[in-house]
């Protein structure tokens, strides 16, 4: 266990400083220097760039950056002059949480909700329907899902607010714009491992011993159904952080995901490294967490591997 | 006696002896594949719109009578005619004509973007499954290690390196989506590694090379091309998704991703310029993944019913 944790985590570090290195290079590579456009010249020029730490040879940089986010610093933005990324960064995370916080909290419920009906449904005709639904749901792109219910119930019908998320209703058609790929997956997730455990021999025994279905499904199937639900939780943090890049702009929502798309059409690259770091990092972990919880709860996983 | 014979038994004619016969006609791999795909009609019918989708976007140009960049002052935002089938934007210009055109770009980055991931994938599949052992580890570290980081990070960070163009489109969405294809790869090679024909292969002294090539790759072709059918409609949507966020493909050529994000400006008074590009992004992913779908179980003979 102890061997399987500390593995996991190396991979997941070395993972993380990868990530660093690559962005720092490509942004010591981008053309040009982030100082040219402030019309600044000699002497001021070279008190900027040392301020900015930017006279040093770029291997310097890149340790004395890495020095700077062990401390959780990651440096000054170039554009919003006198503002530190990490700020940045804090003041919109807010936002992004709560969303992401509601959507994901939804699709566990709604998704292992479908999974378990699907499961249960006897009639191959009503779980044909499911299935395309579930379909359209991991096809259609989100930026289409969040337009469309935009326009037909935020334009059209004017049940929801569009802009921002002020009120609790304010959260309705994001949260279901970015919640309808993963509650499919999750859906299906569930439904694929429901019906696996569904001809256990131990449910036919909780069954004969005339447990009520209730009980059955919820303390026999569905714990150990939820296995692979647990694992898909990690990717689906990152989806729903990658999302809300879309998803916050269309509803202007002051979150991450706006500051990132803010951040690259302005070339501000502290702040698109900050955030491509940042949203790296927590995606590492959450990977790193759904893992490490899965072999916990399942002391096979960690012997297969 | 001879009468006697001929009142009891009768000659078969040709067609009759052969009604014994209980094996079916022998099939190459490629008929075979193609009767299960028949069978299956939403895939066929899938395969005719992306035929369709396909031959507008090489032939649909150059049959229009506007250009995608002739701006008509006298006729802005107007709605679905003869004249212009969806309308014109706030500049003038033919929706329908963009949307051709765009399909030009769409399908163009898809179609690339898979040749790369074809191209790539397998070739550093194919090696790690052939070589195993720590070879094959190494390999799949670095994979895990680029797989971690989300897609969306490196597009971003190529748009960032080269500015926005397809190409840079092309090359960010190329940079993680060969892994799936390497995995995929990887795993066929490893089990067919281990069947007799690749041992008599070897026997008969075939190169390492041509072992590979011909024998391991070339059994695993049913999942490789399912996958790359699949990872056409991936990069469309990606690129789509960029161009809809402002950071992709920019004026005057149009994308259907810039489509979609010229006119969300518009969305409460022309809602339905928003929705052309939208249903052209839905109808071509839509067919990639049912053609991709219906492939799959037509390829994989072992779904055979």
């Amino acid at each position: 266990m102890v061997k399987y944790v500390l593995q996991r985590l190396g991979i997941g570090l070395v993972t993380l400083f990868v990530l660093v290195a690559i962005t720092f290079t490509m942004t010591k590579l981008m053309p040009g220097s982030p100082l040219q456009s402030k019309n600044v010249t000699g002497a001021v020029l070279e008190k900027m760039e040392a301020k900015y730490g930017l006279d040093k040879p770029p291997v310097q940089q890149f340790f004395i950056y890495c020095a700077n986010l062990l401390r959780g610093d990651l440096g000054m933005s170039y554009k919003k002059v006198g503002t530190n990324v990490s700020d940045i960064i804090a003041n919109s995370i807010g936002p992004t949480m709560r969303l992401g916080l509601v959507t994901f909290c939804m699709t566990l419920v709604i998704g292992v909700g479908i999974g378990i009906l699907m499961a249960r449904t006897r009639s191959n005709f009503i779980k044909g329907i499911w299935l395309s639904g579930l379909t359209l749901g991991v096809s259609v792109p989100n930026f289409i899902i969040a337009l469309l219910l935009m326009i037909i119930f935020g334009v059209q019908l004017r049940w929801f607010p569009i802009l921002g998320l002020a009120t609790p209703m304010h959260f309705v058609l994001p949260a279901i714009a970015q919640g309808l790929y993963p509650i499919s997956a999750v859906a299906r997730l569930t439904q694929s491992s429901f019906e696996e455990v569904m001809k256990q021999d131990y449910v036919t025994m909780a069954r004969a011993k005339g447990l009520s279905a209730r009980v059955i499904t919820f303390r026999h199937i569905l714990k150990n159904a939820l296995l692979p639900v647990i694992t898909y939780m990690g990717p689906m943090v990152a989806f729903l952080l990658t999302g809300s890049v879309v998803i916050e702009n269309l509803y202007t929502i002051p979150g991450i995901g706006k500051e990132f798309v803010n951040a690259i059409t302005n070339h501000d690259y502290t702040l698109v490294m900050g955030i491509t770091i940042f949203i790296g990092g927590i995606i590492i972990v959450c990977n790193l967490l759904a893992d490490l919880i899965c072999s916990f709860v399942d002391p096979r996983i960690k012997n297969s591997r | 006696m001879n009468e006697e014979r001929e009142r009891l038994f009768r000659k078969l004619s040709r067609e009759e002896k052969n009604d014994e016969m209980i094996a079916v006609e022998s099939q190459t791999f490629l008929q075979a594949a193609w009767k299960n795909f028949k069978k299956n009609k939403r895939a066929l019918v899938s395969g005719i719109v992306l035929l369709v989708v396909i031959a507008l976007a090489i032939f649909g140009p150059m049959m229009v009578r506007y250009s995608y960049e002739t701006q008509d002052p006298s006729a802005r935002n107007m709605s679905a005619s003869a004249q212009h089938w969806f309308g014109t934007d706030k500049f003038g210009r033919d929706i329908f004509v963009r949307i051709l055109y765009g399909a030009r770009i769409s399908l163009m980055v898809g179609l690339v973007a898979a040749v790369i991931n074809l191209a790539f994938g397998t070739i550093y599949g194919g090696i790690s499954g052939y070589a195993g052992g720590k070879v094959d580890m190494m390999m799949m570290r670095v994979v895990d290690i680029i797989y971690s980081v989300p897609s969306m990070l490196y597009v971003v960070l190529i748009m960032l390196l080269f500015g926005a163009s397809v190409t840079s489109v092309m090359i960010g969405i190329s940079i993680s989506s060969w892994i799936e294809m390497a995995r995929i790869v990887r795993q066929e090679v490893l089990s067919l590694k281990e069947q007799e024909f690749t041992m008599a292969a070897f026997v008969l002294g075939a190169s390492g090379k041509r072992i590979l090539l011909k024998h391991l790759i070339l059994n695993a072709m049913g999942p490789i091309i399912v996958t790359v059918t699949f990872m056409v409609p991936q990069a469309i949507f990606t690129e789509a998704w960029l161009s809809f966020l402002g950071i992709g493909i920019s004026a005057p050529l149009a994308s259907w991703g810039t489509l979609a994000q010229d006119a969300r400006a518009l969305i409460e008074v022309y809602p339905m310029q928003t929705v052309y590009p939208m249903l052209a992004i839905c109808i071509t992913i839509f067919a990639f993944n049912f053609v991709g779908e219906g492939l799959g179980r037509a390829l994989d003979p072992k779904s055979k019913r």
